[in-house]
C-alpha cells in the first residue's frame, strides 16, 4: 500500500513539473524586474515633517509609507514636533545614521540648509517636502507658493477691483520667515501692485498659524475697516479661526476669504459651510505620488549624491463652490 | 472686585519685605507703590495715548474687540494666578487647555453625547491637576518640573492616535454649547462674560472661603501654615486641580470661538503669555500676594498694547519684541519690589 502511494505522489510531481516547464516556455523574465526589487532590500527612507497630526503630514506620510512596505524598504518618521531646534538635532543624527533618503519639511528658508549641505556630502539624498530651504539639494516637492498667492490676488481682484473706491485688502500671512509666507507675499505682489483699484489695508503674521490669532487679527482689523473687501489668507486651519471672526461679524458674505492647503476634507467643508470661497489646493496625494517618484528616482542614482537635481511643483487645484460638487478632497482612509 | 481690601492685604504682607524701589516709593501712599498702581498708572497712560493717536481705538466696538481678544487668556490667568499665589507655577496649563477640550470635542463627534463627553472631558483635566498636585505636594518635586513634564506628557497623547489630527474641529453636535465662546448678549461677547464670571468665582474663592485664605497662606509661609494645623498639601493639590478645570474651560471657549481646537498651541508661546498678565498684574512668583484685580488689569494692559500695535500694522516679530520687553520689566519691577530674601530663598521657590 506503501509502496502504491509513494508511486502515486512521484506520478503527480512529475505531471506538476511538466505543466510547469510547458508554462515557463510560455513567458519571459522582465530583466529589469529582479535587479530593482534587491536594489531596494534594506534601504532607508526618513521623514523630519515639521508637526505630525495635520492633514498634510499625515497624508504624506500614510502616501510614503505605503511604498515602502510595498517594495521592502524601512520608513521612518522622526517628528521635530514644531521644534526647529529639535529638527536640526534629528538631521545632525541622521548624518551620522546615514539613511539613504532623507524627506524633509522645512519650518523656514534658513535653519537646515547647512545641515541639508552636510547631509548631501556626507553621501544621502535630501528630497525637500513643499516648504524649501534656499539650498537646492536632490529634489523638490511642492507647491509653486508664488504661484498660490497670484491665483488668491487675482480672485480678490475679481471680487473687489470694480467699485469706484478701492477695496480694501487684509492679508494673513504665516510666521515671518517661512517660505510661504515669503513667497505668497511675493505673489500677491506680482498681481497687486499693478492693481490701483485693490488696497492692502493691513498685512498680519498668524504666528505659528494659529487659528486664534488669525481669529482676533481679523477681528480688530474689521473693526478699523468695517467695509474690508477679501481676505488673503494662509492656510486652511488657520483661516477656519478667520472665518469665526466673520461668521461673529456677520460679515460671511461680504468679505472674500481665499485660503489654500492639501485639499484636504476640512478643503471642502470650508466652501460647504462657506468659510473661504477660493481654495487653492496643492493636492496632497498627487505630492504624495510625485514625492514617492523621486524617492525611487534618488534610491536608483548611482551619480555622486547631488549632481541631479530635480525640482517638481505640484499642479495646483482651485476649488470654489460651483465645483464643489465634484467633492474631490481626500481623508486619510480614501488615500490610496 | 474690590481692589482696596485685597491690597491692603498684599500691602501689609510686602510691607515686611519692601525693596529698594519700594522704600523709595514708599510716600506715594498708605499701601505703598505696589506693582498694580505701576501697571495700572501705566495701563491708563497707554490707553489715553492710543486713544488719541489711534482714529478708531476708542469705539466701543474696538474696545469690545479688544476685550474679545484677551479674554481667554484672562481665564488662563486667573486659574495660573491661584498655582501662583500658592508658591508655585502651572506650565501644563496650555496643555489642560487643548487635550481634554480636544478630547470633548473628539468625543462628541463620534456620536457619545453632549454631557458624557463633557464629563469625560472634565474628569481628564481634574486628573491632569491631581497628578500636577500629587507630585508637587507629596513627591516635592519643584512645581516648574512636575507641570513641565506633565504638560508634555498629557500634550503627546494627541500624537498617540487619540485625534485623527492635531487641529479637532467643533463639531455640529456641540453647537448648543458653542455660545460660549461665540456671539454676543447685548453687545457685550460671551467670551467676556465668561472671562467675567471667571472671575468673579475665583475672587469668591479666593478671598471669601476658608480654603482661599489657606492658599495665601500656604504661598506666604508654607512652614508656618503647616505648623498652625492647616492640610498645606491637599490645599496644594486643589491648587492645581483649580488650575487645570480653569483652563479646561478656558479651551472649551476658545474652541467654540475659534470652531475648532489647535492642540499644537501647547508648542507655542502661550504660557508665557500667561505668566507675563500674572506676573504683571502684580502677582509676586514668591508667593502669597495678590489677587484677581491683579490679572484683570494685567490682561488688560497686554490686550491694549497688542490691539494698538494690530491696528498700527506692526509686524509679528516686533508685537513679539514688545511683549518680551513688557515681560522682562515686568518681572524687574517685581524683583525690586518683592526681593528675594532669605525666608524665600531658603523656601527654594521657583
Amino acid at each position: 500500500m506503501k509502496k502504491l502511494l509513494k508511486l502515486g505522489t512521484a506520478a503527480a510531481l512529475a505531471t506538476l513539473c511538466g505543466t510547469a516547464h510547458l508554462q515557463a516556455q510560455a513567458s519571459m523574465d522582465d530583466p529589469l524586474r529582479d535587479a530593482y526589487y534587491e536594489n531596494l532590500k534594506g534601504r532607508k527612507v526618513v521623514f523630519v515633517p515639521v508637526f505630525m497630526g495635520l492633514d498634510l503630514t499625515e497624508g504624506w506620510s500614510k502616501i510614503m509609507a505605503r511604498q515602502a512596505k510595498e517594495l521592502g524598504y524601512d520608513y521612518e518618521v522622526r517628528n521635530s514636533n514644531f521644534n526647529t531646534a529639535a529638527g536640526a538635532q534629528t538631521l545632525t543624527s541622521l548624518i551620522s545614521e546615514k539613511p539613504d533618503v532623507i524627506v524633509v519639511q522645512n519650518p523656514d528658508v534658513q535653519s537646515y540648509a547647512k545641515l541639508l549641505q552636510r547631509a548631501e556630502k556626507a553621501g544621502i539624498h535630501v528630497i525637500q517636502l513643499n516648504m524649501k530651504t534656499n539650498y537646492q539639494t536632490t529634489g523638490f516637492v511642492g507647491a509653486d507658493v508664488e504661484l498660490i498667492g497670484e491665483k488668491q490676488a487675482e480672485a480678490a481682484v475679481e471680487k473687489c477691483g470694480h467699485s469706484e473706491t478701492p477695496g480694501k485688502v487684509l492679508v494673513l500671512a504665516g510666521p515671518p520667515t517661512s517660505p510661504f509666507s515669503a513667497y505668497m507675499l511675493k505673489g500677491y505682489e506680482n498681481i497687486l501692485n499693478d492693481n490701483p483699484k485693490v488696497n492692502i489695508v493691513s498685512v498680519q503674521s498668524t504666528g505659528d498659524y494659529e487659528s486664534s490669532k488669525a481669529k482676533s487679527i481679523t477681528q480688530v482689523v474689521l473693526q478699523q475697516h468695517p467695509d474690508l473687501c477679501a481676505i488673503l489668507g494662509v492656510w486652511d486651519n488657520t483661516d477656519v479661526g478667520t472665518a469665526a471672526a466673520l461668521k461673529e461679524a456677520g460679515k460671511t458674505d461680504q468679505v472674500l476669504v481665499t485660503t489654500s492647503g492639501g485639499g484636504g476634507e476640512l478643503a471642502c467643508k470650508g466652501l460647504r459651510e462657506n468659510m473661504w470661497q477660493y481654495y487653492v489646493s496643492y493636492d496632497v496625494p498627487g505630492q504624495g505620488r510625485d514625492l514617492n517618484a523621486l524617492i525611487m528616482a534618488a534610491m536608483q542614482d548611482k551619480n555622486p549624491v547631488g549632481s541631479t537635481k530635480t525640482v517638481l511643483y505640484t499642479p495646483l487645484v482651485t476649488y470654489t463652490p460651483e465645483t464643489l460638487g465634484d467633492e474631490r478632497c481626500w481623508t486619510l482612509d480614501t488615500l490610496r | 472686585m474690590d481692589d482696596h481690601t485685597d491690597n491692603s492685604q498684599a500691602g501689609a504682607q510686602a510691607t515686611s519685605r519692601k525693596g529698594p524701589l519700594a522704600a523709595m516709593m514708599g510716600v506715594m501712599g498708605k499701601g505703598g507703590f505696589d506693582q498694580l498702581r505701576i501697571v495700572t498708572l501705566l495701563f491708563l497712560v497707554i490707553f489715553v495715548l492710543y486713544a488719541i493717536i489711534l482714529p478708531g481705538f476708542f469705539s466701543v466696538g474696538n474696545l469690545l474687540t479688544l476685550m474679545r481678544t484677551v479674554a481667554v487668556l484672562g481665564i488662563l490667568g486667573l486659574g495660573m494666578a491661584v498655582v501662583v499665589i500658592g508658591r508655585g507655577i502651572d506650565l501644563s496649563m496650555i496643555a489642560s487647555l487643548a487635550v481634554p477640550s480636544a478630547l470633548v470635542l473628539t468625543l462628541a463627534a463620534r456620536g457619545y453625547g453632549v454631557v458624557p463627553s463633557l464629563g469625560v472631558g472634565l474628569m481628564m483635566a481634574v486628573a491632569i491637576g491631581l497628578l500636577n498636585g500629587i507630585l508637587v505636594a507629596y513627591a516635592e518635586i519643584p512645581s516648574l518640573f512636575t507641570t513641565l513634564a506633565v504638560g508634555i506628557g498629557v500634550a503627546g497623547i494627541g500624537q498617540i492616535g487619540v485625534f485623527d489630527y492635531e487641529i479637532v474641529s467643533w463639531p455640529p453636535v456641540l453647537d448648543g454649547i458653542a455660545w460660549i465662546g461665540r456671539g454676543s448678549i447685548y453687545g457685550i461677547p460671551y467670551s467676556v462674560l465668561a472671562f467675567v464670571v471667571a472671575a468673579i468665582v475665583i475672587d469668591t474663592f479666593l478671598r471669601r472661603t476658608r480654603l482661599g485664605m489657606f492658599c495665601y497662606a500656604s504661598g506666604d509661609n508654607p512652614g508656618a501654615t503647616r505648623l498652625a494645623g492647616i492640610p498645606l498639601r491637599p490645599v496644594l493639590v486643589l491648587q492645581y486641580i483649580i488650575s487645570a478645570c480653569v483652563a479646561f474651560f478656558a479651551g472649551m471657549v476658545l474652541a467654540a470661538s475659534s470652531a475648532s481646537m489647535d492642540t499644537r498651541i501647547f508648542n507655542l508661546t502661550w504660557i508665557y503669555d500667561v505668566i507675563l498678565v500674572v506676573v504683571l498684574g502684580g502677582i509676586g512668583l514668591s508667593g502669597g500676594r495678590g489677587g484677581v484685580i491683579n490679572v484683570v488689569i494685567g490682561t488688560l494692559l497686554i490686550g491694549t498694547i497688542m490691539n494698538g500695535l494690530t491696528i498700527m500694522n506692526v509686524s509679528f516679530e516686533m508685537q513679539n519684541l514688545v511683549r518680551g520687553l513688557v515681560l522682562l520689566l515686568a518681572v524687574l519691577a517685581d524683583s525690586l519690589i518683592n526681593p528675594r530674601n532669605e525666608e524665600t530663598a531658603q523656601q527654594g521657590d521657583i
